[in-house]
């Protein structure tokens, strides 16, 4: 049975990876956060396969290791296949890399590669929806805000002052929601 | 070409004085062209980038400057370039992002490209620079029980300047009598400038550095904190995590990499060719925008403006005092000595640093030939030729009126005194070159320099080497 190791950040998505890994028949050995000392987690664990969060530096060490004994585990070999640029491009998109050990042939780890990948790139797409979710609102509340005191003070009617933004965003080269921030800046500044 | 433009001033006749002198003729392989003023203007005029919306990518250290001024100060604007700046938390990420396209181009360790053209890195996509953003700016800091241990068997080794490994030669010799692990050492990634210059300190000071300690790699944003859980006795890194180190109490500064290779190279602005080959005028325009920046990041008057745009959550997020000391020259050796004053430690435009010497590329590729990294022999002419293109940066200078040398390698170590480059479109005031061991690294004469190492790890023959490098 190949063992897993888990270099991972978010330690919910590392605990589904996990889950789905042991489903598809993988041993995971132990699942650690980035900043562990990673030569004695490698010396204690003999992982055959590593996966690892982009978002942590360790992936240097990770890299380094592989210079020094084979039993360590090396950059997975699928970095070299130029057929498989596609998944290293998905790969590298969605945050997750991983090693493997010397020995280990590439069609074995596949499946481990597969599921890392879905499962970052499952946890980036709700994770930009969100983001995206938050800062709309929060810009749309601004731009609102901004559009009430043009027509407060400029007795503008909504639509009017609406288009007035418009017009000096595109003008001054701005984004709207920055326009908004300084007219509510000003506003401030003047009551 | 050397002498079919003009308007050009009294400088470049002497120029082509001086190239006659020295046997340096026009379209002699290795010297590099003159640009004309007016070719150079027409060149400028018919720049029209490929790509106007850039993302490039940099680690959180103080030598990722040049592009943070760039962007910040509105150079890269200035030449119409929409900059993104994406911070990354390792090497790997940099290379692997880069080599898919993720990133257009980052601040990368010099030695990346190289180890990519050599095939000794996981990606096959090939690389190259035609900008240095930094000379210097490393430190090796051990923690302070090593530097006690030091301090009580090597007192006098450890009190010169600059300290030699020597001053550790007794400790490593202690432990194994003792019967204790090796000395546990961290650098930054197996290609930096990092892991070499410790090796190069090591062994100049007769420690075999894969025999006699354990060198490992451990990030930048890691160090301070294994080195205070004690699972690492010194590091090499850059900036300003030494500074960090000492500040916290936790090391002690030994050497700053100026005192190991005055003025050796750091980091470089890396593009896949691929990229530089589409976008030719794009790479021109970046390469414009970061010489302005360095430019001005070099004048020591601005490293304090430099320490607060860097402090930013966004780019290190760590407070503008602890940046601005190294940036300003200096480094503390504990957390209450005076400060050391090396107003080269941090060195951004002057010395025609931004240039991509590859004498530098070769220099690289000969530490990853002395020590093993490179199983078989190469060309070393070629593979710096291919990685290090310093027509894009002569093109950019000489649009910005700003000199540029014509030859490409130097002979390092040779210059023990600042000098003149007179190879160049306007003399260029450069610094000392030397290595702290008095060699000489000479690209044309590598198997010269191996040879002369008592301690390596070649894997190379020295012969076959000569053969492929004749």
């Amino acid at each position: 049975m190949l063992s897993v190791l888990l270099i991972d950040e978010d330690p919910d998505r590392a605990a589904l990876l996990e889950s789905s890994l042991v489903e598809l028949g993988y041993r995971v050995m132990a699942s650690v956060r980035p900043g562990a000392d990673l030569y004695a987690v490698c010396e204690r664990y003999r992982p055959d396969i590593v996966v690892v969060d982009m978002d942590s530096p360790d992936r240097d060490t990770l890299e380094h290791m592989r210079s020094i004994s084979d039993r360590n585990p090396r950059p997975i070999v699928m970095f070299t296949n130029d057929d498989d640029s596609s998944t290293i491009q998905r790969a590298v998109l969605s945050g997750v890399s991983a090693y493997v050990v010397a020995e280990l042939n590439p069609q074995r780890v596949r499946p481990v590669f597969d599921a890392a990948i879905a499962h970052f790139e499952h946890y980036q797409a709700i994770r930009s929806e969100l983001e995206q979710a938050k800062t709309s609102l929060a810009e749309r509340k601004l731009i609102e805000q901004a559009k009430g005191i043009l027509m407060k003070k400029k007795q503008m009617d909504e639509s009017r002052a609406y288009r007035v933004m418009q017009k000096m965003a595109m003008d001054r080269n701005m984004r709207l929601v920055d326009l908004a921030r300084s007219i509510i800046a000003a506003a401030e500044l003047l009551t | 070409m050397i002498g079919d433009d003009d308007g050009k001033s009294a400088i470049d006749g002497g120029r082509r004085a001086f190239l006659a002198r020295t046997g340096l003729v026009l379209g002699m392989s290795g010297l590099g062209t003159l640009i004309g003023r007016a070719e150079a203007a027409a060149l400028r005029d018919s720049l029209e980038p490929e790509q106007t919306a850039l993302r490039l990518g940099f680690i959180p250290l103080t030598d990722c400057a040049p592009l943070v001024v760039a962007r910040e100060r509105g150079h890269f604007k200035r030449y119409g370039l929409d900059v993104s700046l994406v911070r990354e938390a390792s090497w790997a990420n940099i290379r692997d992002k880069v080599a898919v396209g993720a990133l257009d181009g980052a601040q990368m360790l010099a030695a990346i490209p190289l180890a990519v053209e050599l095939g000794i890195s996981p990606v096959r996509e090939p690389m190259q620079t035609s900008f240095s953003l930094d000379l210097n700016g490393n430190g090796v800091t051990v923690s302070n029980v090593l530097y006690a241990a030091m301090q009580e068997l090597a007192p006098a080794a450890l009190a010169a300047r600059p300290v030699t490994a020597a001053a550790l030669v007794p400790v490593v010799a202690a432990r194994r009598a003792a019967g204790l692990p090796a000395l546990r050492l961290a650098m930054v990634s197996r290609h930096s400038r990092h892991n070499y210059e410790l090796r190069y300190w090591l062994a100049a000071g007769g420690i075999h550095p894969d025999r006699d300690v354990e060198l490992i790699v451990v990030p930048p944003v890691h160090m301070v904190a294994q080195l205070e859980q004690d699972a690492i006795d010194g590091f090499c890194v850059g900036e300003p995590w030494n500074s960090i180190a000492v500040r916290d109490d936790i090391g002690r500064t030994l050497i700053s990499s100026y005192e190991i290779w005055n003025n050796g190279p750091e980091k470089v602005l890396g593009v896949t060719r691929r990229f530089a080959e589409d976008h030719p005028d794009t790479l021109r325009l970046i390469l414009m925008a970061l010489l302005e920046a360095s430019q001005w990041l070099d004048d020591p008057a601005n490293r304090d403006e430099a320490a607060r745009l860097l402090a930013a959550p966004a780019y290190l997020g760590l407070p503008a005092e602890i940046i601005a000391l190294a940036l300003g020259g200096q480094y503390r050796v504990t957390p209450t000595s005076a400060p050391r004053e090396i107003p080269d430690f941090n060195v951004f435009h002057r010395y025609a640093a931004n240039y991509p010497w590859r004498s530098h590329a070769a220099w690289f590729v000969a530490q990853m030939l002395r020590w093993g990294q490179l199983e078989e022999s190469v060309d070393v002419r070629a593979v710096t030729a291919a990685v290090y293109r310093t027509q894009p940066y002569r093109e950019a200078a000489a649009m910005l009126g700003l000199p540029y040398p014509l030859i490409d390698y130097k002979v390092e170590g040779r210059h023990t005194r600042a000098w003149t480059l007179n190879a160049a479109s306007q003399p260029i005031a450069m610094g000392t070159d030397c290595f702290l061991d008095g060699r000489e690294f000479d690209a044309d004469a590598i198997v010269d320099y191996l040879g002369g190492f008592a301690l390596h790890g070649m894997k190379v023959s020295l012969a076959e080497l000569g053969a492929q490098n004749a």
